[in-house]
């Protein structure tokens, strides 16, 4: 009875806001569609790498909506967000790794005479991990690495801490605009040169790879496993926007929209701004990093490139172009952008011959991509969802 | 009338120049005050030290309903013990709607969970609908603050602060830009306002503090000069030599 009603109430929430409903009846078409005419479970149209990249734009777009919440919404311009999405790429990539490594050894101990003892897989677990980095100990990070359910919870308390300490000092010392950005920047920087080190235990410039194979499902063909964390990638977008949309949506929505248009006023309403950033910085932070546990597996490797500030610096360029303050907009720039992005640098855009010069869009992609900010930010400065929403009114009247 | 603020002998100055000298003087509960003095007389840093915005170099202020200084709390904490302020630039949430922003000034938990938790009830709305037809915007609650006229804007303001449910009501230059009906309007406000609270109002329109009726404290070079009725500190040759006679 109760559940019938929470469904009433789900229902008739979705029909007092008719965006979220169009958003989630495309992502669901979107799904169905690939997974009808992708490898795995339908008609082999689209080919399994097409559905990792479609998979994991779905994670950029998750990340889109945690920048957007807390840029767009709040104000507040944190270039330090892949940071985030990283860290829950490295939590549940140690688990997959140091799994699956545990398998293969046990595997190949079979044979022997003797069954090897725990001391001994952990050895041979360590020097298969580690060996490239010239270490056989497994790192005291690793400690719980072979436990899924530890690293899934530190897949979100991990980054949730990090961002916790970072705004707690970052926000208490009332850093603000451009100032907190270049922080940001600097913590994400800090922590790639953190993990870039091999004696912090995170295996160095190598970083973590083999994440494509699920431990314990190597029987399963490529085709499926894509598929499925496509899936459950959708499935995770329409749980991140229906919450960022319940977020928004609620007075503590108003509270942060207030804080981005005018912090002093929001003080002088009573309200402790700090917490409030703090709250939206710790929650888009663990938005991020689940986005990031679901990418990297479907990318298969992981390594401290990942969090070279640029990466930060083209999630808000994202979310410029899609269109700020709007969650779709996040979700459109993100998706839009991100696509054409891996379509010019993969080298299937044809070269362009001028004659005098030859547009190699490997090359020149960076460049329109700048100059499409550039125009963004002068001519329609709400973006691409800003732009959809000028047709519709002009549609209506 | 009990007093409610003390300011105790404060002193702060910016680079050398003193800002406010020794200044000390009490507001009463439900007490009235207009406060004037020339440009630079220290009206504006007042406001901040009282608000939490400044800190004095020397001195207190002490906020009598509970007895504690408010130079160790911060602007949220201060707003919360019941001091609201108004701007001399109306400053609302333009991008919001005049129901949202009387919504999040209304006087509930501040606490960003219960914020987010937080479920309309009859009582705020009711709560909401008295505030608008008394600054007279209940037509005006789905528009945007952005979209209002100036002196809207300063009415939407006050409601604002209104909502808060202060004790202290501290208003910087309300009648700044207004047309003359609207000014009267304004009038007629704060004095209900300081019915139930206290109100002081720092104003440079002399006719604007006559037709407030109250008490008037003069301030020049960040320490009062005179204290007294408006006809009171009129007379006051000091008064006339620093700030009327120009």
């Amino acid at each position: 009875m109760s559940k019938l009603f929470q469904e009433t109430v789900l229902v008739q929430y979705l029909f007092r806001n008719p965006s979220i409903l169009i958003f989630l009846g495309t992502l669901a078409g979107v799904c169905l569609a690939v997974t009808i005419l992708g490898e795995g479970f339908g008609l082999g149209l689209i080919s399994t790498s097409f559905i990792k990249t479609l998979g994991k734009t779905l994670c950029l777009c998750i990340i889109a909506i945690a920048m957007d919440l807390v840029w767009g919404f709040c104000g507040i311009l944190s270039l330090g967000h892949f940071a985030f999405f990283a860290l829950g790429g490295y939590m549940i990539g140690m688990w997959m790794m140091f799994a699956r490594t545990k398998i293969i050894v046990i595997e190949a101990a079979k044979n022997n005479v003797l069954p090897p003892t725990p001391a001994e897989i952990s050895e041979a677990v360590g020097t298969q991990i580690f060996g490239v980095v010239g270490g056989a100990e497994i790192p005291m990070v690793w400690a719980f690495a072979d436990s899924l359910w530890a690293q899934i919870a530190f897949i979100v308390l991990v980054p949730g801490l990090l961002a916790y300490l970072f705004g707690w000092l970052a926000f208490r010392s009332r850093v603000n605009g451009v100032y907190l950005s270049i922080l940001t920047q600097a913590m994400t920087l800090a922590l790639s040169l953190y993990l870039l080190q091999n004696d912090s235990g995170f295996r160095g410039n190598n970083g973590l790879s083999g994440l494509q194979n699920v431990p314990g499902l190597d029987d399963v063909p490529q085709s499926i496993l894509s598929i499925t964390f496509f899936l459950v990638s959708g499935l995770a977008l329409a749980t991140t926007y229906l919450m960022a949309a319940a977020v928004v949506g609620s007075k503590l929505g108003n509270i942060i929209r207030g804080i981005r248009d005018n912090e002093a006023r929001v003080r002088f309403l009573g309200y402790n701004v700090e917490s409030y950033k703090l709250f939206i910085f710790v929650l888009t932070a663990m938005v991020a990093a689940v986005a990031g546990a679901l990418y990297y597996p479907q990318a298969g490797i992981i390594n401290p490139t990942e969090l070279a500030p640029i990466a930060s610096i083209y999630l808000a360029v994202w979310v410029a172009i899609g269109g700020r303050g709007r969650i779709y907009g996040a979700v459109i720039g993100a998706a839009f952008v991100s696509l054409l992005s891996s379509y010019f640098t993969s080298g299937q855009a044809p070269d362009i011959p001028l004659g005098f010069a030859t547009i190699i869009w490997t090359d020149w992609w960076l460049i329109l991509l700048g100059f499409s900010f550039v125009v963004v930010t002068i001519y329609a400065p709400q973006g691409l969802g800003g732009f959809i929403e000028k047709l519709a009114r002009q549609e209506k009247g | 009338m009990a007093p409610l603020l003390q300011v105790d002998n404060i002193s702060v100055s910016f680079d050398g120049f003193k800002a406010i000298n020794k200044l000390s003087f009490e507001i009463g509960e439900t007490e009235l005050r207009a406060i004037i003095g020339p440009n630079g007389a220290g009206k504006t840093t007042f406001m901040d030290i009282v608000t939490g915005l400044t800190r004095p170099d020397s001195g207190d202020v002490r906020w009598l309903g509970t007895n504690i200084s408010l130079l160790k709390q911060s602007e949220s904490q201060i707003a919360q013990l019941g001091i609201g302020r108004k701007f001399q630039k109306p400053t609302t949430f333009e991008a919001q709607t005049v129901y949202e922003n009387l919504l999040m000034s209304l006087a509930n938990n501040r606490n960003p969970f219960a914020v987010l938790a937080y479920r309309r009830s009859p009582r705020d709305e009711d709560r909401i609908d008295g505030i608008a037809r008394q600054i007279n915007l209940a037509e005006s609650l789905d528009q945007f603050a952005g979209e209002l006229s100036h002196g809207q804007k300063q009415w939407l303001e006050i409601g604002m602060l209104l909502a808060q449910d202060p004790k202290l009501l501290l208003v910087d230059e309300p009648a700044a830009g207004m047309t003359a009906s609207e000014r009267d309007v304004t009038v007629a406000l704060l004095k209900e306002l300081a019915q139930i609270r206290s109100v002081v109002v720092v104003e440079h329109d002399m006719e604007f503090i006559r037709e407030l009726d109250c008490r008037v404290t003069v301030l020049h070079e960040g320490a009062v000069i005179a204290e007294g009725s408006m006809d009171f500190v009129t007379a006051n040759q000091q008064v006339i030599d620093v700030y009327l006679g120009r």
